[in-house]
């Protein structure tokens, strides 16, 4: 935020708050022992808020579920801020001391008055006066999302609708108050530490900057390139152009997990060169040149991992990896040397205190001796004397303020790119179940009792459509079709459904939902498309299984 | 919460018993109908803190089940559940811990037979055969065999703990479940009429005998309404006095209500015999608020049953006690937790708090002081445990009702985790008068460390059984020779008489028939070995079968434990295991082994229970034996004095 | 759950006559470990909030008319603790005979070493009586029992409870100490799967209606397991090993790393045999977990194995 690509709070900040909004996040299943933290501060008094527009596992032990129409977040927050500034609510000291942009924002949010905030996302106008209220006279505040902020077509505009949030309240940069999008894997904190972006390199520098890539160039002794390079969307698209024409892929599955696969398989197939380095024989493994069987990293690999708080810690080898799988550095260091950089034999330890050289900011206080000893340690940690940082921002605070003000941001209410209509009546919105994961590879590995790959619809959906628990329907989106047992949640609305992203073979969510992407971060709009919905006539199911098997 | 409700739905009965406790429910979050436009938009009051605040409604939400359907279908208990956001886990844990819920179906009549040690000594065991005979075993559930699961036809019939009802005995609770559902607690219970009960073929009345042996005596302090004054008539009570205590504390002050409290130096009644003053102040005196007064109405000593004469007879005096306690010690809210077997003292004090809060002795505003107090009931279900006094806080917030470690005291941390005074309905009964009348002229009764009188529940071998009040220091024998007691066996040539008196209840202590010339003090009985518990005095002459009297202890302690602490859930099993071996005549080893077994069993229970049931369920044994007065092997089962070593 | 509150503040004691001194907010169990006492303990962890059942770790305690569960008894300034003096220990011997005279202990870890400490002889209690059958413990009703017959000693031996592919619940192994419930509840999980069902010696963990537990709330997160004292509630894998006599803690060893799902970070301890994870636990310590996992920590790790057999190559 504000420039730092990490979640302001810490957990144990989470249990000590006095008011949590879970905002297109559902913990109790995506990320359970985070939730444990929210239930603790619930278990203290804290009020809980659910934004989502289903009824989730986690909206359940909200003391107020406000249940938005998918997409309309903007229209939610900015409402919520039209009260707090009509009331002034606002945190008049932190807004001219530590902001900018303020009488834009103001005049910006005039237009979204509750009522209009209700007809726009279905929240009665009376609870977004009271959760602002709330929010806003809290003495201390979380604001938590996950997927449902940041899988639409305008994810950067929906997250600063919440920053704004904070902004004016001052719900940041103070113990107990803050921002925390909870992380999705294990190390997609790390990764974008580790410069894992087309943007930045490790410790989120700019390479473009001259100071930072002379540097970079010194320490590795090659010139590094002038531009960017492209994220996931602007690779597909460069593989549309016929400008990306190779790929090595490492541990991810496009293949199933980007949004309209029939043009994602389409184009991978086209590659001229596709290299994948996997832990298992994916469907994107499928369709390469060559397979490099990975060590388990997690399990079978030493090195580090940065987790939703920032907190890197120590991933240790357990196991010997099977077969010919070896450990990912060393494929990478005889990728290099076959390319002709002989990098000897790296240590993880070794690449980490690399990584502490070129981001002492961030990193220079943590050895591999203190990240054991302290059981992870909280970025920034510039120094082997440094506690490492359990919340961010705290400069904001200072007097006089340390470093620049922190930017309102001004964004508008724009609705999913594809709406039901008369032919796809039903919206679609996807999400994690807690048993399983992602493409539900790994999981799929397990036998666990909870596993429910189905459509979900609500019981008056369920009562239109004459289908029952357990029935099959065809669900069909301008892209695609998957046939799908229905399972009849109340916690849904009449024409909003639900799948999870975790099915296999035909119940691949991913062969329905559009290739909308945001412009601004690249994530495609996964939780928003539109459907229709078919009963499947008994005899029709065995045919339809039989097609769309994975052979 | 995200509970995982079944899909079970609740009968129209069920639905409607519960509605009638909680309400109509407010959205289809709650069980009520779903609203699509609403309720796919926002839910209130789902989360965790709407969920605890409703918590103690799960009880009496259960109990209009049982009372609407005999039993807690699993539709019912889903419902509850969906209701007042509690895990159905959590709510069959509370269901299962009661007695009188039943969670598998059950006839919609059912007589509970009392077998406990008074009414066996009274012809309980004729009434448990012919209902064996005639209606079939005893239904726990399921009831192969017996219908009536409509409401039609017989019902069924089950073994019950003491009833206090021991002056009639053999007792019995007949409970008819429906929309109209029925109670009534039954004395004198012949086989021919448990049979035409369990059969629906007749209603017998509610008493036997004479309501107290001492009506009219004009020396009553706590009995002198009972029998003489309507309990039902706000005005009656008023004319013989009633509510000028509570003026009279209105006008002087809780400070004034305290040293009254302190110059009668009373003493808790309930069986701890603890100074009421030190609870009253420690209460009074505690800054974090709400305070709370209890009354401890969950009398259930085996042999014990004054409380239920004072809560049915003279119901205005509890609850103008519980007001003048509620303004001495800061309180607003009182409850009077009353145990599930006595329908009539809940129907009376029932009656007596909606007639005192409408002459505004009880509200907002009581009788224009600017105190507010109230008074709601809440009733057990059959469990002795809940007469513990934290175990009463868990039962009242919903949960099983387990007794807690104590400290913290109920004064420091109570119901709600809030400082609460705790009072035994005998204990408040005092209160008027000694507001009324000072503390030093109660004191000046009784004995030094005893002072007041004192009630005792007679039941047993003498000709009228019944609520006694005595002035404390009456001694033992005097007491029984009130209520008509034989002279003791062992001066008896031909071994007739009184055998042994069992002094407190199941969790007392026996003495001998001939060693009762002890005053009825907290301190003589002390010395005589003994205690005088909840008052009871049960008599056992030549005739009664002490051996039996001790199994039934023994089963009564295993049954009513909770189950929480080891040394208590195991150790009233092995102490029952023990007591059969030695009675059936086929010890472990030797007689002497087993007994030097049953006493380590006995010291490990006082010693490392969490709470009185366990620190005295070997209490009984332990002074039978130490007096000779178990049998144990066979030809000894009849008590002779014999020593069993 | 120890509330330490940091205040800086100690309290100054004597335990067995030595002075101990000890941070406000300590347990007298706390302060007896700080002397150097080894108190047994089976319903107590320090994760968990004290429930003081099992009465194991009793004391006394100058002044206290009956013993004092260590555990959860705050420490006061100028106690008198004893820890070993003839009524403690017959307190504990009688604890530990009641739980080894009706529960089967043979998987409960410390357990045979205290039996002999304290010269337990459960047999004293006479012949075990024949195990219940299936779900007659679960409809046992509150305030009844049957007469004890033939001499035997009641037991809670019953057969084990298998209905998921995950764990197995053992309950003829169950010593009520509440743990799983506390762990299950509001101490972390707050899914309330189970809690304590009946009475007296009829008590017993159980879902509602007892049924089985894929009928039931549970959501497989196994931190009830991770608890258990006893070895009542295990992992399948373990369970399977030690029926196959395959068991074999000389060969494990323990790995910290990081759980590989989601962003939380949770640390996993993985016991591994034979190249073979067998049980996946979390450290107590850790300000994340505090011993806590998901279904996908506990459990989501087979695909390593699975992988290895070749499945995922060959498809």
């Amino acid at each position: 935020m504000f420039g730092a690509g990490g979640g302001t709070t810490s957990y144990r900040e989470l249990e000590e708050t006095d008011v949590i909004f879970l905002w297109g996040a559902n913990p109790r299943e995506a990320h359970p022992i985070i939730y444990h933290h929210v239930l603790k501060a619930v278990r203290r008094g804290a009020r809980l808020y659910a934004v989502d527009p289903r009824r989730t596992s986690s909206a359940r032990w909200a003391d107020v579920w406000m249940g938005l129409n998918v997409g309309t977040d903007i229209a939610l927050a900015n409402a919520m801020a039209h009260v707090i500034v009509r009331e002034g609510l606002e945190h008049r000291e932190f807004v001219a001391n530590a902001t900018t942009g303020f009488d834009a924002y103001r005049a910006a949010v005039e237009r979204y008055t509750p009522e209009y905030a209700e007809r726009v996302t279905g929240v009665p106008a009376d609870v977004i006066r009271e959760a602002a209220r709330t929010y806003a006279r809290a003495p201390r505040a979380v604001i938590c999302w996950t997927l449902g902020i940041t899988e639409h077509h305008n994810a950067v505009d929906n997250v600063l609708a919440l920053i704004n949030l904070s902004l004016i309240t001052g719900h940041v940069g103070r113990y107990g108050s803050g921002l925390s999008p909870f992380r999705g894997q294990n190390n997609v904190q790390g990764g974008g530490d580790m410069g894992a972006l087309p943007n930045k390199l490790v410790g989120f520098q700019d390479p473009l900057d001259p100071v930072v890539k002379a540097r970079f160039e010194k320490a590795w002794g090659v010139k590094l390139p002038d531009k960017n390079g492209w994220n996931i969307t602007g690779m597909f698209e460069a593989m549309e152009r016929g400008e990306l024409r190779g790929l090595y892929v490492i541990g991810e599955n496009p293949a199933q997990s980007e949004a309209d696969q029939h043009r994602t398989r389409k184009l991978l197939g086209a590659l001229e060169h596709l290299v994948v380095q996997d832990i298992f024989l994916t469907e994107t493994a499928k369709l390469a040149d060559v397979v490099l069987p990975a060590a388990a990293s997690w399990a079978e690999g030493e090195g580090t991992v940065t987790n939703s708080e920032r907190r890197v810690q120590r991933v240790r080898a357990a196991l010997q990896p099977p077969g010919q799988a070896r450990d990912e550095l060393w494929i990478v260091a005889q990728i290099a040397r076959r390319l002709g950089a002989d990098w000897g034999t790296p240590t993880a330890e070794s690449v980490w205190n690399e990584v502490r050289k070129m981001a002492p900011h961030m990193f220079g206080g943590m050895s591999y001796r203190r990240l054991e000893e302290l059981g992870g340690i909280q970025w920034p940690c510039p120094d082997e004397r440094h506690p490492g940082t359990q919340f961010l921002h705290a400069r904001l605070w200072e007097t006089p303020r340390g470093g620049p003000a922190a930017p309102l941001s001004v964004v508008e209410h724009d609705p999913p790119v594809e709406l039901p209509d008369a032919e796809y009546p039903f919206q679609l919105t996807t999400g994690r179940r807690l048993d399983s994961y992602n493409t539900g590879v790994q999981t799929e590995g397990y036998a666990s009792p909870l596993r429910r790959d189905m459509l979900e619809v609500s019981p008056e959906d369920a009562a239109r459509l004459g289908v029952a628990e357990g029935d099959r329907v065809r669900v069909a989106s301008r892209r695609g079709s998957v046939v799908a047992p229905v399972h009849v949640e109340e916690g849904l609305r009449p024409g909003l459904v639900f799948m999870p992203i975790h099915g296999q073979e035909d119940l691949r969510v991913n062969l329905l939902t559009i290739d909308a992407t945001d412009p601004k971060s690249g994530t495609a709009e996964f939780k928003a498309c539109a459907v229709r919905i078919e009963p499947v006539a008994a005899g029709a199911v065995a045919a339809a299984g039989a097609g769309g098997g994975r052979r | 919460m995200d509970l995982h409700l079944s899909d079970a739905q609740p009968t129209a009965e069920e639905r409607g018993a519960v509605d009638a406790v909680l309400g109509e429910p407010e959205s289809g979050w709650d069980g009520g109908r779903r609203d699509a436009a609403r309720d796919g938009h926002v839910a209130l009051g789902g989360g965790a803190h709407a969920a605890e605040a409703r918590r103690h409604l799960l009880l009496p939400a259960l109990q209009a089940l049982q009372r609407a359907a005999g039993w807690i279908s699993e539709g019912g208990l889903t419902y509850v559940c969906a209701r007042l956001t509690v895990p159905p886990a959590e709510a069959w844990g509370v269901a299962t811990f009661y007695g009188l819920l039943a969670t598998e179906q059950r006839p919609r009549r059912m007589l509970h037979v009392c077998d406990d040690i008074a009414c066996r000594t009274r012809g309980s065991r004729a009434v448990v055969e012919a209902l064996e005979r005639e209606v079939g075993p005893a239904c726990h559930g399921g009831c192969e065999g017996v219908s009536g699961h409509d409401g039609s036809g017989p019902g069924g019939w089950l073994p019950s703990p003491c009833l206090g009802l021991c002056d009639q005995a053999p007792a019995a609770l007949l409970t008819v479940a429906g929309p109209r559902p029925f109670e009534r607690l039954v004395g004198a219970v012949t086989p021919v009429d448990a049979v035409a009960l369990v059969k629906g073929r007749a209603v017998v009345p509610e008493r036997s005998r004479p309501l107290l042996p001492q009506r009219g005596d004009p020396s009553l302090w706590l009995l002198g309404r009972v029998g003489v004054v309507d309990p039902t008539d706000l005005a009656a009570y008023e004319a013989s006095g009633g509510y000028r205590a509570l003026r009279r504390a209105l006008a002087k002050g809780p400070e004034a209500v305290l040293r009254e409290i302190l110059a009668s130096r009373l003493v808790g009644r309930g069986g701890a015999a603890f100074p009421a003053l030190r609870k009253w102040e420690a209460v009074a005196r505690q800054i974090e608020h709400p305070h709370y007064v209890i009354c401890n109405a969950d009398e259930s000593e085996p042999g014990s049953f004054k409380d239920r004469v004072l809560l049915e007879e003279d119901p205005f005096n509890i609850v103008e006690a519980m007001t003048i306690a509620g303004f001495a010690v800061g309180a607003e809210r009182g409850f009077v937790y009353l145990r599930g077997e006595y329908p009539l003292a809940a129907a009376r004090m029932e009656h007596a708090i909606a007639a005192a809060r409408e002459a505004r002795y009880l509200g907002r505003d009581v009788l224009g002081a600017e105190i507010a107090f109230d008074i709601e009931i809440r009733r057990g279900s059959g469990a002795y445990v809940c007469g513990e006094e934290t175990a009463i806080f868990n039962s009242i917030e919903g949960l099983r009702g387990e007794p807690r470690n104590k400290p913290p005291f109920p004064a420091d941390a109570g119901l709600w985790g809030k400082p609460t005074l705790v009072n035994n309905v005998e204990t408040l009964a005092s209160v008027p008068l000694i507001v009324l009348n000072g503390g030093a002229n109660f004191a000046s009764t009784g004995t030094g460390d005893s002072t007041g009188t004192k009630l005792f529940c007679l039941s047993g071998a003498v000709e009228r059984p019944g609520v006694y009040e005595v002035p404390f220091g009456t001694t033992l024998r005097a007491v029984l020779d009130l209520a008509g007691a034989p002279p003791p066996a062992a001066a008896a040539k031909d071994g007739r008489g009184l055998v042994a008196v069992l002094l407190g209840g199941a969790a007392g202590t026996f003495v001998r028939g001939d060693a009762t010339d002890f005053p009825l003090t907290f301190e003589g009985a002390r010395a005589a070995g003994a205690t005088l518990g909840a008052g009871v005095v049960m008599a056992f002459d030549h005739t009664a079968d002490l051996t039996d009297v001790l199994l039934r202890i023994a089963a009564f302690f295993r049954d009513e434990s909770c189950g929480q602490c080891v040394p208590c859930r195991v150790g009233t099993v092995r102490q029952e295991e023990a007591l059969h071996r030695l009675a059936a005549g086929k010890p472990l080893g030797t007689a002497a082994a087993e007994l030097a077994l049953l006493e380590e069993i006995g010291t490990a229970m006082k010693d490392a229970s969490i709470c009185g049931l366990g620190q005295t369920a070997s209490f009984a044994v332990e002074s039978a034996i130490r007096l000779g007065l178990f049998g144990g092997g066979k030809g000894g089962r009849k008590a002779r004095g014999r020593t069993a070593r | 759950m120890t509330v330490a509150i940091e205040t800086g503040k100690t309290v100054a004691l004597t335990v067995d006559g030595a002075a101990v001194t000890v941070p406000e907010g300590s347990t007298v169990l706390d302060a007896c470990r700080a002397a150097g006492r080894d108190i047994p303990t089976l319903c107590f962890l320090e994760t968990l909030h004290p429930v003081n059942v099992c009465r194991v770790c009793v004391v006394e305690v100058e002044g206290s008319r009956v013993l004092v569960p260590s555990c959860s008894r705050a420490a006061a300034p100028g106690m008198k603790v004893r820890t070993d003096t003839p009524r403690v220990r017959h307190s504990r011997k009688m604890v530990l005979e009641f739980l080894a005279s009706s529960v089967d202990l043979s998987t409960a870890p410390r357990v045979a070493e205290w039996l002999a400490e304290y010269g337990c002889r459960p047999e004293r209690y006479g012949p075990e009586a024949s195990a219940a059958e299936a779900d007659e413990r679960d409809r046992a009703v509150a305030g009844h029992h049957a007469a004890p017959g033939d001499g035997a000693r009641a037991t809670v031996a019953q057969p084990v409870k298998v209905d998921n592919d995950l764990y197995v619940r053992d309950y003829g192994k169950c010593i009520l100490c509440y743990k799983c419930v506390e762990a299950c509840g509001a101490d972390h999980q707050n899914t309330f799967a189970i809690a304590v069902a009946g009475r007296g010696f009829g008590a017993r963990i159980s879902t509602e209606l007892a049924v089985p537990l894929p009928d039931s709330a549970c959501v497989y997160c196994g931190n009830c397991i991770a608890v258990c004292p006893t070895g009542a509630l295990m992992f399948k894998t373990e369970r399977d090993r030690r029926d196959a006599g395959t068991w074999d803690e000389s060969r494990q060893h323990v790995t910290q790393t990081i759980c590989p799902y989601c962003g939380v970070g949770c640390t996993l301890e993985l016991r591994v045999q034979d190249n073979e994870i067998v049980r996946v636990t979390s450290p107590l310590d850790h300000s994340i977990s505090h011993g806590n996992l998901c279904i996908k920590g506990r459990f989501g790790w087979r695909f390593v194995e699975n992988r290895a057999a070749g499945r995922h190559a060959d498809d």
